[in-house]
């Protein structure tokens, strides 16, 4: 394992961050830690750099105990959502800072710098201070800049979280790529189920302090330990009492053994998909279905249907969940 | 409109209390030309009370530089037992006139005190002396640095520190290489208003001083003397100098200091 995290908590005054939370990372891998906004999962990162003091538990890094260790001496790499950038250094003193810390001899320092220009294609930009730069320059200057004291595992706090969209998208495929490149453990911390998803191998949910599951994007979005997993991870609705994805429902023409009765309310065209929003014994309900089902059931408002589910819904999977 | 109105007000009421009396003091200096000034500044008296206040100014810049950077990253940095008494203490000497501080200091360490008369006993003298208008000084400009820091230290924010350590720079490296380069300008204007303040400073050091001639008298020490000597032109000359090293100096920080920009 390249960190260990057990029975970690932590407070400010009355405010519960983390409550008694065990986590093993793998070395290599790329892992999410996801959840909503002050949910833990920050305060979780900063104290596996050290930059938070747990109240309880223990961190280990590389088969070390790092818990009673300061930052400067985990060898962790440390990206922040506003990059915290040396505003006074150019892009390549920001990158060299941690050799020439290390007193590495000048030209390892430049060789070394430049190939971390290189990676994070920025090597035009070498002699710019950083206020010159993009946002998403910036960002990719401070993994650089992280990346450069090869550190035993790389920690991102919502490294995107403070770019537009565009940018977003097209670092976050950067991100899994340059990982695949470099393979060093990566933990990066998101509030964005999508961003997770897409890039990470494995992804904790923490919420309230507590982390609801771990597993990978695929176990986490098909077998969720709980409610909460399943609404986080993505659109949910209700039948008969029950969480369902909406696309996981059928709407059929006739009445069957497994099917409930529906009145069409709305029915709104987003593209492919299409959205019908129904009523079932006076709770709201919808599902999501193809422009082909929508036009072979000519649904429109107070159409009478026919809903079942789909596929039969996984039971809810306690396995792999700590919390 | 309201604008003009305010604009004008301010630039009224710096002209009257500020640029006049400067002003007047100015020209007094130069009426009958410049010898009558250069033939003032240059008496021994005059000469030694200018390298009393530098070197008494000096040494409350040093100390008060030193004092004022541990104080600012204590309160900007730090939550710990007595940073709200800390955070008060180091506003009082603007609430506290000097007069006031050179007579608590005589209190404390004149001969007839207990701490002034066992120093005494060992050979070293505070009152009526240099070390005892040091402090004087050190007391009345001690909030300036400090309270120039404060602010751009809190907006800079921690996380360029937070990054240096995890690139595993040690606490005095990071002051030096990440948090004193973000802070340098604010670190010459504070201490150029701590020199300004201490050049000027008549009150306290009055006090402690004796303004014993040839010995412990200062340019503004001096320049009351002149005056009261019916002497207006050695007293204007002083000030003149007193008023052009303090301008000079506030000149070139701003000159220096580079634009702001967003």
């Amino acid at each position: 394992m390249a960190i260990s995290v057990r029975g970690v908590s932590k407070r400010f005054g009355e405010f519960v961050a983390l409550d008694d939370v065990s986590l093993e990372i793998p070395s290599g891998a790329l892992t999410a830690l996801l959840g909503p906004s002050g949910g833990g999962k920050s305060t979780l990162l900063r104290i596996i750099a050290g930059l938070e003091k747990p109240d309880a538990g223990t961190v280990e890094i590389a088969g070390t105990d790092a818990t009673s260790l300061p930052p400067q001496r985990r060898n962790v790499g440390f990206v922040f959502q506003h990059y915290a950038a040396f505003k006074h250094m150019t892009v390549f003193k920001n990158i060299a800072f941690g050799l020439e810390i290390r007193k590495r001899p000048k030209d390892e320092v430049r060789k070394k710098v430049n190939e971390l220009l290189e990676l994070v294609h920025i090597e035009k930009f070498s002699d710019r201070l950083p206020a010159e730069l993009s946002g998403g320059q910036r960002q990719r200057m401070a993994l650089a800049r992280a990346l450069a004291v090869e550190p035993e595992v790389l920690l991102l706090d919502e490294p995107f979280g403070a770019l537009d969209a565009q940018v977003r998208k097209e670092l976050r495929a950067w991100l899994r790529r340059l990982h695949d490149e470099v393979h060093v453990t990566t933990v990066f911390v998101t509030h964005d189920q999508e961003e997770a998803m897409e890039v990470a191998d494995t992804i904790a949910l923490i919420s309230a302090g507590r982390l609801e599951q771990v597993g990978t994007p695929d176990e986490l979005y098909d077998h969720p330990a709980n409610d909460f997993v399943m609404s986080f991870l993505g659109p949910v609705t209700t039948l008969s009492g029950d969480l369902v994805r909406p696309h996981d429902l059928e709407l059929r023409p006739t009445a069957g053994t497994d099917t409930t009765e529906a009145t069409v309310v709305r029915v709104m065209r987003l593209g492919f998909e299409v959205r019908v929003e129904l009523l079932v014994d006076g709770h709201d309900l919808w599902a999501q279905v193809t422009r082909e089902t929508a036009r072979d059931l000519d649904l429109e408002p107070g159409r009478i249907i026919h809903v079942a589910r789909a596929t039969r819904r996984q039971q809810p999977d306690h396995a792999g969940t700590t919390g | 409109m309201g604008r003009w109105i305010a604009r004008v007000i301010a630039l009224a009421y710096l002209l009257l209390l500020l640029v006049v009396p400067v002003g007047i003091v100015f020209f007094r200096t130069f009426r009958n030309g410049f010898s009558p000034f250069w033939d003032a500044v240059t008496t021994s008296q005059a000469e030694h009370a200018f390298r009393v206040t530098v070197e008494v100014a000096l040494f409350a810049v040093v100390g008060n530089t030193l004092f004022g950077l541990v104080a600012a990253v204590l309160l900007a940095r730090h939550r710990f037992p007595g940073r709200g008494a800390l955070n008060a203490l180091i506003d009082l000497p603007l609430a506290v006139s000097p007069v006031v501080v050179g007579l608590a200091l005589i209190l404390v360490y004149g001969r007839f005190e207990p701490i002034g008369g066992f120093l005494d006993d060992h050979g070293v003298k505070i009152i009526f002396s240099l070390p005892g208008m040091v402090l004087a000084t050190i007391f009345v400009s001690l909030p300036l640095l400090a309270r120039e820091l404060v602010p751009v230290l809190q907006e800079i924010g921690v996380e360029q520190e937070q990054a240096a350590w995890t690139l595993g720079a040690s606490g005095l490296q990071t002051f030096r290489r990440i948090t004193l380069p973000a802070i340098r300008w604010a670190l010459a204007y504070g201490v150029i208003l701590t020199l300004a303040r201490a050049l000027g400073e008549f009150g306290a050091v009055a006090v402690v001083s004796g303004g014993l001639v040839g010995k412990t008298q200062t340019l503004t020490l001096y320049v009351q003397q002149e005056f009261q000597n019916f002497d207006p032109i050695g007293a204007y000359s002083a000030s003149f100098v007193l008023a052009v090293i303090a301008i000079a100096a506030l000149i070139v920080i701003n000159v220096l200091r580079p634009k702001e920009h967003s």
